[in-house]
């Protein structure tokens, strides 16, 4: 093909140079699709019940991640302050991924369980009545809006066609039950979905105000929930590097 | 490259093609410099293939021919070496276990968990890489609820760096606390109406904090009863299941100091506690920290409250 004709064919020449640029992305990228050990076979990473989905859909939708990561780098330092590095598999059923990348705040990958209930809402609705220093803005209003779940069942089929083992069909229960356990089978059961994030609302006061399903019910089931899936206590040193 | 006949001094060369008639590109060969600059970097690429890992192929990758060395502990205790192709992961282990700060600190944690509190207790040098570790771990994990320097926030997070210990202060207990979690708990009282103001008033009188005589402070006392079985009788508290001592000027959930003089608001603080109870939960890091890092966050938190 003569230069020329790419020179004067407008249309030819942004096929071309798509094409051209698309090769760094692709090279980086498709090899992460059938490299065997890019998401780690570990025990204990499961989809995420109804409650923390809604919880997830308002980290985003109040920009969470803009100032937050949930990736712990294999560093000594972030290993002391966060914990162990984050693993692909523990976010294998995140879409998309909030791995974030900038920390105006802490990283919030394995902050479940390391602050109480009443902490996560104290401090989202007021966070420097705690942390005096923090420059963190408040979220009053999760606590005051109430939670809209109406649309759970939807939410669910859709991260399904994304790849999330959620489960409509018998078939893909059992498949569940074999996979996760009977009990969080049932919480991943599409159409359970409604009473599965109703329970788990009530079932642990999560924004001291019983009764109510707020949104901050959601975002603290889901704060509480990150990075507490994997057992790493059951791995030596050094076990996840066979992945890498 | 076709070149056209050399120029004038001063004149750059064009690249030959004409348009239109009369335009022309200049052709501005790259600097000499940039060029090698750029054959530099390809033979870099080609050095970085070889050393670290690069090209995928399959459902694998070229892995270089760097490594990393590190020990791992194997079935029977013995440590064995670990060689694995260049990876950041195997890199931390790495450094985990032998970068110079690592060993400079494990030097130190080695005395620390050979040592007993006491015996730290008596060796400045020790008790002061305890404290720095403690201070910093409290950072990091202790801070945000009981604030920077423990001064907790009444309602909320008890303060640590008073002298009074809801669990009281061994470092036996202080371990366990951290390392399991604390469930604090008052139930909520079902106090009628007609009492609940002299309850308040009789326990805000064992404080100093308020004054109560006759039949009102007979009233109060009675209803206390109840109380008294977490609190004491003498309302000296019971540091076994975490109830607080209401007869000194410390107070934990009831913002009684808050109130200044204010003995209406005094009042309601404490009907406030007693009717809606009390439920606090402090998480266990038993799985986040360390057995040793735990004993040295110990040692940071018993001398924030004086001791």
């Amino acid at each position: 093909m003569k230069h020329e004709s790419i020179e004067i064919n407008s249309g030819l020449l942004i096929v071309l140079t798509l094409a051209v640029i698309s090769i760094g992305g692709l090279v980086e990228i498709v090899p992460l699709f059938h490299i065997e050990d890019t998401v780690e076979d570990v025990d204990g990473v499961r989809p995420y019940t109804p409650l923390e989905i809604r919880g997830r859909d308002i980290y985003v939708s109040e920009g969470c991640y803009a100032c937050h990561s949930q990736m712990i780098r294999p560093f000594r330092d972030e290993m002391l302050r966060y914990g162990h590095y984050s693993l692909a598999a523990e976010s294998q059923y995140d879409h998309p991924f909030q791995w974030g990348s900038k920390r105006t705040g802490p990283d919030l990958a394995r902050v479940g369980g390391k602050y109480s209930n009443e902490w996560q809402t104290q401090h989202l609705v007021n966070p420097q009545s705690l942390v005096p220093e923090s420059i963190m803005p408040g979220y009053p209003w999760l606590l005051e809006t109430p939670l809209d779940y109406s649309q759970i069942e939807e939410r669910m089929v859709a991260l399904k066609r994304a790849g999330v083992p959620y489960s409509q069909t018998q078939e893909e229960y059992d498949a569940n039950v074999e996979k996760f356990g009977k009990e969080m089978a049932d919480k991943l059961h599409v159409p359970n979905a409604t009473q599965v994030l109703e329970d788990q609302a009530a079932a642990e006061n999560w924004d001291g105000k019983p009764g109510e399903i707020t949104e901050m019910d959601a975002l603290v089931a889901y704060l509480q929930m990150l990075g507490t899936m994997v057992d790493f206590s059951k791995y030596e040193d050094g076990h996840f590097n066979q992945f890498r | 490259m076709s070149q056209p006949k050399k120029n004038k001094p001063g004149q750059v060369e064009t690249t030959g093609h004409v348009w239109d008639g009369d335009l022309r590109e200049y052709n501005n060969p790259l600097p000499r410099w940039w060029l090698w600059a750029f054959y530099a970097t390809i033979v870099f690429a080609v050095v970085y293939w070889i050393l670290y890992p690069a090209w995928p192929y399959g459902d694998s990758y070229t892995k270089g021919i760097n490594t990393v060395e590190y020990t791992v502990e194997g079935e029977n205790g013995e440590e064995k070496t670990v060689t694995e192709h260049w990876n950041t992961r195997a890199l931390f282990t790495k450094s985990m276990q032998s970068s110079p700060s690592a060993l400079a600190q494990q030097e130190w944690i080695d005395k620390v968990e050979g040592m007993s509190f006491e015996e730290i207790e008596q060796d400045p040098d020790t008790l002061q890489f305890a404290m720095s570790v403690g201070h910093g771990t409290f950072g990091d994990f202790c801070a945000a609820c009981h604030g920077a320097g423990g001064q907790g926030k009444i309602g909320l997070f008890p303060n640590l760096a008073d002298n009074a210990w809801l669990h009281g202060n061994s470092y036996d207990t202080i371990v366990s606390k951290i390392e399991g979690g604390i469930n604090g708990m008052m139930p909520a009282q079902n106090v009628p109406e007609d009492t609940i103001d002299d309850l308040a008033k009789y326990v805000l009188s064992l404080s100093g904090n308020a004054e109560i005589s006759g039949e009102a402070a007979s009233r109060g006392k009675q209803a206390f009863a109840s109380c008294a079985g977490c609190h004491g009788q003498d309302a000296q508290g019971n540091d076994g299941i975490g109830a607080p001592n209401l007869a000194d000027a410390i107070w934990d959930v009831a913002d009684v100091p808050g109130c200044g003089d204010d003995l209406g608001c005094k009042v309601d603080e404490i009907t406030h506690v007693v009717n809606n109870g009390i439920q606090r939960q402090m998480p266990a890091f038993g799985d986040r920290l360390t057995e040793t890092q735990i004993r040295m966050l110990a040692i940071y938190v018993r001398q924030l409250g004086g001791n």
